[in-house]
């Protein structure tokens, strides 16, 4: 078992901080992926498989280290996320899908 | 030296790669200027191959594919890389070698990558590129355990320095001594379940191979901390862009005057010149007017593209798109249609010939459609011309100059006008199509290197000509036709152009075009104005039978002043906010669309547009008691 595994499962069983949606987040927010819930991002327009495949070619996947860099002037849309050792910016619409927990 | 007639009996080598990975600067530092732009058949993806020769004398064709996140392709782009990569296409060579390019300091999504095009079934191979910089950020590779662990063979590169490449080159050498025959390809497009099974195994090799400082690189971190500013980020782009058109306009124009210059006096040198009238006249305004007219354009392209090409290397380009893409949202537009529209203010050529940074086929294509609603340079001596005229000079509101409002009110309709279409397209013609997610990564910035620059502009710049140049020249070359033939008897008294199929055509459209307040003579002028939107001007003079051509514009002005109405010159304006008169742009969009149906749909929408509203300029401003 990978030690991001481990991770994932301890924080899974401690269960000590709330899980958000990454679109809910705020500038500074620092945390891990629990999971992609492709249900919490119904407005897309991409079928949820085919967005679940883009967010994790762009590293998105279970237990990658995320933090929330910059946000846009308006609506504090779109953000900037560190996802590991790599910056994307995606939109809070799609970010909806990606569930975190803050560490 | 033709690349192609030696690719025949070459090895092929294809570079595949994420975006931003340095692959392009890897591919200029191996080839440097043997290398060759062209077209995939049938689509408008680029093909860049160039020559190299390896240190144990190999000659191969080094193919640059476009950079992709996956094999499984969601772009015409990227399809062109997977097709390449799985030998699919009739028309090029199964790569022989596969190189894969990863940046070094950032491997995470690159090495899952690495592990979908082993699945190929063709000898892989891995390049981490920008060494030096993983390097400096303390991140720690350890080649050997990498190659073991991914089962691959493994070379570093650093394409921006001198010597930087000879490893790679050499392992290029080893791998193509004792290539395996290509085995059967396992690979099928993954879902998401193997995307994130290959990612964890990426995860489990990069644990194993790479000590990383965890934090990310100081330089970026402190930058985009002003650059990404909800306030002061925005400020600084449009600073930016402030920059970058007053460059476009200033820079370019000391030299556009002297290409003018030159094409001028080549044109009367042949006006001169002892041959058939026919043929002077041909060779006069058609071949070197239509010719100059493209040419001319070329320093506003070159330094649009210098500044493209230095914020996309420097990796601002993509914090443009995320500062802007709320903006462009709200009118149904992608983020990076940004740069595109903006240049589009320039001339219409460069911006959508830059639509190519967007990845996705309806974003590029409404981005296309509606660039040519911006008010390009062309228009001004037009506008001008007749604001001058028709226009008092005189204050409004005790402070703003009446003439400059109108100029910016054509500006602003303009803008309008583009917003509004993209808004329309996107949210009633295209309802029900997939919305492309606005998804980029920001890459680390990076100081551009002059030499690669060097090379993006060159070969930009030929393509213009070369591409353009074609079939521009064959439109001039048809108006010159149009407003040549018959010519005008013996003895003529009205000018030669009144004898011409325009001519003929300006006084059949009367009937049309009375609604709009225009007169026949403004209908022939519009006809060569197809040519280049500036040269209704000179042709306004040539009907009006003013002496002087282009300089005597004020004469034209006085001209026009006493025989049109107001509302017909205020009609005659609003006309030009809209209308599709410029052969080159066409061309341009027939080129970069593959596709005749998207000219000619540009130029229906935009011609409807004019003519309403030219009819509701010229109807209301009657009624008003201009007419």
């Amino acid at each position: 078992m990978t030690d991001y595994f481990k991770c994932y499962y301890e924080a899974l069983s401690m269960n000590i901080r709330p899980t958000i949606a990454l679109g809910d987040a705020r500038v500074g927010f620092r945390g891990r992926i629990l999971s992609l819930d492709l249900e919490r991002a119904p407005t897309v327009g991409l079928p949820p498989a085919e967005l679940e495949r883009r967010l994790v070619e762009l590293g998105f996947v279970e237990g990658a280290a995320v933090e929330l860099l910059h946000q846009g002037l308006f609506g504090a849309d779109p953000i900037a996320v560190r996802v590991a050792h790599t910056t994307i910016a995606l939109r809070r619409r799609e970010a909806m899908a990606v569930m975190v927990q803050e560490s | 030296m033709s690349v192609a007639s030696e690719t025949v009996a070459a090895l092929t080598v294809a570079l595949v790669g994420n975006p931003n990975c340095g692959k392009t600067a890897l591919f200029n530092a191996l080839t440097g200027s043997r290398q060759k732009v062209a077209n995939y058949p049938g689509v408008t993806v680029e093909k860049k191959v160039g020559r190299v020769t390896t240190p144990a004398g190999r000659s191969i064709a080094l193919v640059d594919l476009p950079g992709t996140y996956s094999l499984r392709a969601r772009s015409p782009d990227e399809e062109i890389t997977r097709d390449v990569v799985l030998g699919r296409l009739a028309s090029e060579n199964a790569p022989d070698l596969i190189v894969c390019v990863a940046d070094a300091s950032n491997l995470r999504i690159a090495l899952r990558l690495a592990l979908e095009l082993k699945q190929v079934g063709r000898p892989v191979m891995l390049s981490l590129n920008m060494m030096d910089i993983a390097r400096r950020r303390g991140i720690d590779i350890d080649l050997k355990v990498l190659e073991r662990e991914l089962g691959l063979p493994v070379v570093s590169s650093i394409a921006v320095r001198r010597g930087g490449t000879d490893d790679l080159r050499a392992a290029v050498d080893r791998q193509l001594a004792s290539l395996p025959s290509a085995g059967a390809s396992s690979w099928r497009a993954p879902d998401a379940a193997a995307l994130r099974g290959a990612q964890h195994e990426a995860d489990r090799v990069l644990q194993a191979a790479v000590r990383h400082p965890g934090h990310r690189d100081p330089l970026t971190a402190k930058v985009d901390k002003v650059l990404l500013h909800p306030v002061a980020g925005m400020v600084i782009l449009l600073a930016i862009l402030f920059v970058m058109f007053q460059a476009v306009f200033a820079w370019a124009e000391p030299v556009m005057d002297l290409i003018s210059a030159g094409f001028t006096w080549l044109g009367v040198q042949v006006g001169a010149a002892p041959l058939p009238d026919l043929l002077r006249s041909f060779l006069k305004d058609g071949v070197i007017a239509g010719v100059g007219s493209v040419i001319v354009f070329l320093p506003q392209i070159v330094i649009l593209f210098f500044f493209i090409l230095v914020l996309e290397d420097l990796g601002y380009m993509a914090r443009a798109a995320f500062l802007m893409d709320r903006i462009m949202g709200g009118a149904g537009l992608h983020g990076r249609a940004f740069i595109p529209l903006l240049s589009s203010f320039a001339c219409a050529i460069p911006g959508i010939m830059s639509t190519r940074v967007i990845d996705d086929r309806r974003d590029r294509l409404t981005t296309i459609l509606v660039a040519p609603l911006m008010t390009c340079s062309a228009r001004i001596p037009v506008y001008t011309l007749i604001i001058s005229a028709f226009i008092p000079d005189r204050d409004v509101w005790g402070f703003v100059g009446l003439q400059g409002l109108v100029m910016f009110g054509l500006y602003a309709a303009g803008i309008t006008a583009a917003l509004s279409v993209s808004f329309v397209i996107k949210h009633i013609f295209w309802r029900n199509a997939v919305g492309e997610p606005f998804m980029l990564e920001l890459p680390d910035y990076k100081i551009p290197q002059a030499r690669s620059l060097a090379i993006g502009i060159v070969t930009r710049a030929w393509a213009f000509l070369k591409r353009a140049g074609t079939i521009i020249l064959s439109m001039m070359v048809l108006i010159w036709f149009l407003a040549s033939f018959p010519q005008a008897p013996e003895g003529a008294k009205e000018p030669a152009i009144e004898y011409s199929i325009a001519a003929r055509i300006g006084h059949a459209m009367e009937p049309v075009t009375l609604p709009l307040g225009f007169n026949w003579q403004i209908n022939v002028a519009l006809i060569p104005g197809l040519a280049a939107r500036e040269v209704a001007v000179g042709a306004l003079g040539t009907v009006y039978a003013v002496e002087g051509g282009e300089e005597a514009a004020e004469k034209i002005g006085q001209v026009l002043k006493d025989k049109w109405p107001l509302a017909t010159a205020l009609a005659l304006l609003a006309w030009y906010i809209f209308a599709p008169q410029c052969a080159s742009t066409l061309a341009v969009i027939r080129r970069e669309t593959g596709s005749w149906k998207w000219m000619w749909v540009t130029f229906g929408y935009m011609l409807v547009l004019a003519y309403l509203a030219a009819l509701v300029t010229y109807q209301i401003a009657r009624a008003l008691g201009a007419g």
